[in-house]
């Protein structure tokens, strides 16, 4: 038993920071987020360099055989500095689906592209019901000869516009399995449309993706026909600890810059932080955040290593993060007072970036139904 | 990160169930007098017949005799050598079991860390195996009528007498007093407030200590008044030097939170599972409470909150192994426990409907009792061992040092 981080993930860890610190401090966030791509792609390339794609895949597809835990070590740092990248949705969520459920030939066509970051994934799951789960997928996919054709919408699709290809969640014929089935789709196929969105935040790129008649080979097939929701979910299980893995870097920056204010912002004669009603919200942070962490470095461990209770953790890990960073960072900007309300201050960021985390893959009370599924309640 | 058992540490868990299974027996857990336990050791160390005290001691013995007493206290001093992760092992175990709870906490989580960091010699080896054996009860004498939060402005005086001290003054709140032969004893020898304090190790059979019993909210008195006249102490019984009083006394509250937020967690987890099943079992409109979504969110959420405890205490252990002393992070699982004991009593009242309004010895409240119990018991959760509020003092000074609220 060991609960800690080892010695090369502190250095990574380090290193992220040092990087980010360098690269991506709030200003040039501030500039790509006003961008229409909302990234920089000089700024990828030197995350590519620096392994990070790479992390979760084994070395036979050009990754560094690492796993979610070293992962985790990353996306804090840039859930700490809202790091605008589609790492999240290529390596996190689109190139762990397609480990873990993919053949071995789509593997070693696609998985080398997506570690040294010149190919880029995505999945699309979410349609107009808002649901987060397999009852939600209506997009159908209908079988003509050795091809499929998808025609429908989904939604909240993210960093499509610089994605070289899709994992698409559709509901097909089969009446066997789950009934759905996830299909490979170029993003440049044509007869896909894709309409950006207005984002709260502005550090993410989500879109609508319009699919008029795509044809696709039967070979797209990711995993089994009527097995779709089975080859996303552990997929989705890894997207699970990566949000969380950010949402707990964005939340403990919001409390460390928090308590700098405290100590420093002086009113009637004192620092505001010798008030209990300002430093016990900051104690209360302190708990919330260090929980979140405890769960989410549970979960990365439990889905690297594939136990039994992994769902659980990831379900659990995204309920508790998902309120914590909302009210983390929501405290923080009651901690600056008018100053954490203007666009000039940081604050919003967090904010932002912690309720888009908050809301996607399902929120705190998606996960806690699911966990009281789990637990056979 | 590696949140499995080493084999060395899976084949002590495997012995120590078999063990359990083998020597458990008429330990097991039964009736309305047990059903209280099941929250916390603390709630379960009170004024109870001398029958229940003598039942703990006798448990605690056959742990020490079976080689499962003080797991990770070294050898020489009765313990069994192991290391802190099988202690939490341990107390997971006893938990998970149902086993009657420790007797003597105090002298197990408190005392004897204090003796072990700061005892001589002689001391360690006078104390720490009685204590083991459970042939002698500890109980803590810190907090006073007018000092509470603000513990070192203490009044109980200790005044050298040749090789002797003479204590004068009142202790309250003091648990176990009434079956204690050692109280480690908190007084003033001088006028600087921090640096005038001298912690004793007294014999609670020392003429002129007299105990007075204290009734609380659940009509049990677990705590006592403790009053000192004259009492006549061998400056050998001194722990640390005089004047290193608070020093000796942080250590004594450390190991107190640390060891409240690992074990307490586990019997907090259980009572979960036991309100589970009460959700399941009761029916409203011919529906089990178990199918509610809110009931349902409101379970999910304190079953992810025990377990957000249980990796927060693996976290802080991980320190303690690369060798940090246990910090004031310990305060972050006793403040998050208080506050989720509360919550599931509260949960289970909600559960209950209209038997929230029975006495937990009324013959059909839910669980015998226990959750009745509970709900007046956990109250004390978030004062005793440090208030919640001086908790998040605590945190907001020596973890994000904020400037001090006094
Ligand atoms: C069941 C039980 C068992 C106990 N067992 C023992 C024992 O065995 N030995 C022992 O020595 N003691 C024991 N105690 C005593 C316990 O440690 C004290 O009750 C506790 O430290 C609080 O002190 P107090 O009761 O004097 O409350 P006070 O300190 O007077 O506090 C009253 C209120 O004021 C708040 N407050 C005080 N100071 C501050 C501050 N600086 N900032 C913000 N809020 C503040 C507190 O949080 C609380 O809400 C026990 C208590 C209980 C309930």
């Amino acid at each position: 038993m060991d609960f800690g981080f080892n010695e090369e993930q502190e250095l990574l860890r380090s290193q992220a920071r040092d990087f980010l610190d360098r690269e991506c401090g709030s200003a040039r966030v501030r500039e790509l987020m006003a961008t229409e791509d909302g990234y920089d792609e000089g700024m990828w390339r030197r995350m590519v360099e620096l392994g990070w794609t790479a992390i979760p895949f084994p070395e036979q597809y050009g990754g560094l055989g690492l796993g979610i835990v070293d992962l985790v070590v990353v996306l804090e740092e840039m859930g700490r500095h809202t790091t605008p990248a589609p790492l999240q949705s290529s390596v996190a969520l689109a190139g762990t689906t397609l480990l873990l459920a993919g053949s071995e030939e789509q593997r070693a066509r696609l998985l080398p592209g997506i570690c040294d970051g010149t190919g880029r994934g995505t999945v699309a799951l979410v349609e107009a019901s808002g649901r987060w789960d397999a009852h939600g997928v209506q997009l159908r996919a209908q079988q003509s000869g050795d091809a499929y054709v998808l025609r429908g919408e989904k939604l909240f699709v993210p960093d499509v516009h610089v994605s070289d290809w899709m994992l698409v969640a559709t509901r097909t014929a089969e009446n066997s399995g789950d009934g759905l089935t996830l299909l490979l789709v170029d993003s440049r196929a044509p007869r896909v449309r894709t309409r950006r969105l207005g984002t709260i935040d502005q550090t993410r790129r989500l879109f609508e993706v319009g699919f008029d008649d795509v044809e696709v080979p039967a070979d797209a097939v990711i995993g089994a026909p009527g097995r779709g929701w089975a080859a996303l979910r552990r997929g989705l299980d890894r997207a699970l600890v990566a949000v969380s893995a950010e949402l707990c870097g964005t939340a403990q920056r919001a409390m460390e810059m928090s308590v700098d204010y405290a100590k420093t912002r002086q009113q009637f004669g004192r620092p505001i932080g010798a008030y209990q009603a300002v430093s016990h919200k900051l104690a209360d942070m302190l708990v919330q955040v260090e929980s979140a962490k405890s769960l989410t470095y549970y979960a990365a461990w439990a889905v690297d290593n594939d136990v039994p209770e992994a769902p659980l953790a990831a379900s659990m890990a995204k309920a508790y993060a998902s309120d914590a960073a909302r009210w983390v960072t929501g405290a923080a900007i009651q901690v600056h007072g008018g100053i954490g309300f203007t666009w000039e201050h940081d604050a919003h960021l967090f904010f932002k970036r912690a309720k888009w985390g908050e809301a996607t893959f399902g929120d705190a009370a998606h996960h806690r139904a699911r966990v009281a599924e789990a637990l056979d309640l | 990160m590696d949140f499995s058992l080493s084999p060395e540490q899976q084949r002590f868990r495997d012995d120590l169930r078999g063990w359990l299974h083998e020597n458990l027996g008429d330990f097991a857990p039964s009736g309305r007098a047990q059903s209280a336990e099941t929250a916390a050791p603390l709630e379960t160390i009170g004024r109870r017949a001398q029958v229940e005290i003598e039942r703990g001691r006798a448990w605690q013995r056959r742990l020490f005799e079976g080689g499962y007493a003080g797991i990770s206290w070294p050898r020489e001093f009765g313990g069994r050598g192991g290391s802190i992760i099988e202690e939490m092992i341990f107390n997971q175990e006893l938990a998970e079991a149902k086993t009657p709870p420790l007797i003597n906490v105090i002298g197990l989580y408190m005392a004897g860390p204090t003796i072990i960091a700061h005892g001589t010699d002689a001391q360690k080896s006078r104390y720490l195996a009685p204590l083991l054996r459970c042939d002698e009860i500890w109980c803590q004498g810190f907090s006073e009528p007018n000092s509470g939060s603000d513990l070192a402005s203490l009044q109980t005086r200790a005044v050298r007498d040749g090789d002797r001290y003479v204590i004068n003054g009142q202790k309250v709140w003091t648990s176990l007093a009434h079956v204690a032969k050692w109280c480690i004893l908190l007084t003033r020898t001088g006028g600087e407030k921090y640096g005038g304090l001298t912690y004793f190790i007294v014999d609670m059979e020392s003429p002129g200590v007299e105990v007075k019993p204290l009734r609380q909210i659940t009509g049990d008195a677990e705590f006592n008044e403790m009053f000192f006249t004259d009492v006549r102490v061998p400056a050998e019984n001194i722990l640390g030097s005089e004047g290193e009083g608070w020093r000796v006394a942080m250590t004594t509250l450390m190991h107190e939170r640390a060891s409240l937020g690992v074990g307490l967690q586990v019997r907090s987890r259980i009572a979960l599972e036991e309100l589970r099943t009460l959700a399941r079992a009761t029916m409203e409109d011919g529906r089990s409470r178990a199918a509610d979504p809110l009931v349902r969110q409101r379970l999910a959420q304190l079953f992810i909150e025990c377990e957000a405890m249980r990796f927060n205490g693996y976290r802080g252990l991980t320190r303690m192994l690369r060798g940090e002393q246990p910090g004031p992070e310990g305060s972050i699982n006793k403040l998050m426990w208080s506050e989720v004991n509360q919550r599931i009593a509260d949960a289970a009242m909600e559960v209950m409907g209209p038997a929230a309004m029975l006495s937990p010895d009324d013959p059909d409240s839910p669980g015998e009792g226990r959750w009745s119990y509970l709900l007046l018991r956990s109250r004390a959760n978030s004062i005793e061992g440090g208030t919640s509020e001086v908790l998040r003092n605590i945190l907001a000074e020596r973890v994000l040092g904020l400037p001090r609220s006094r």
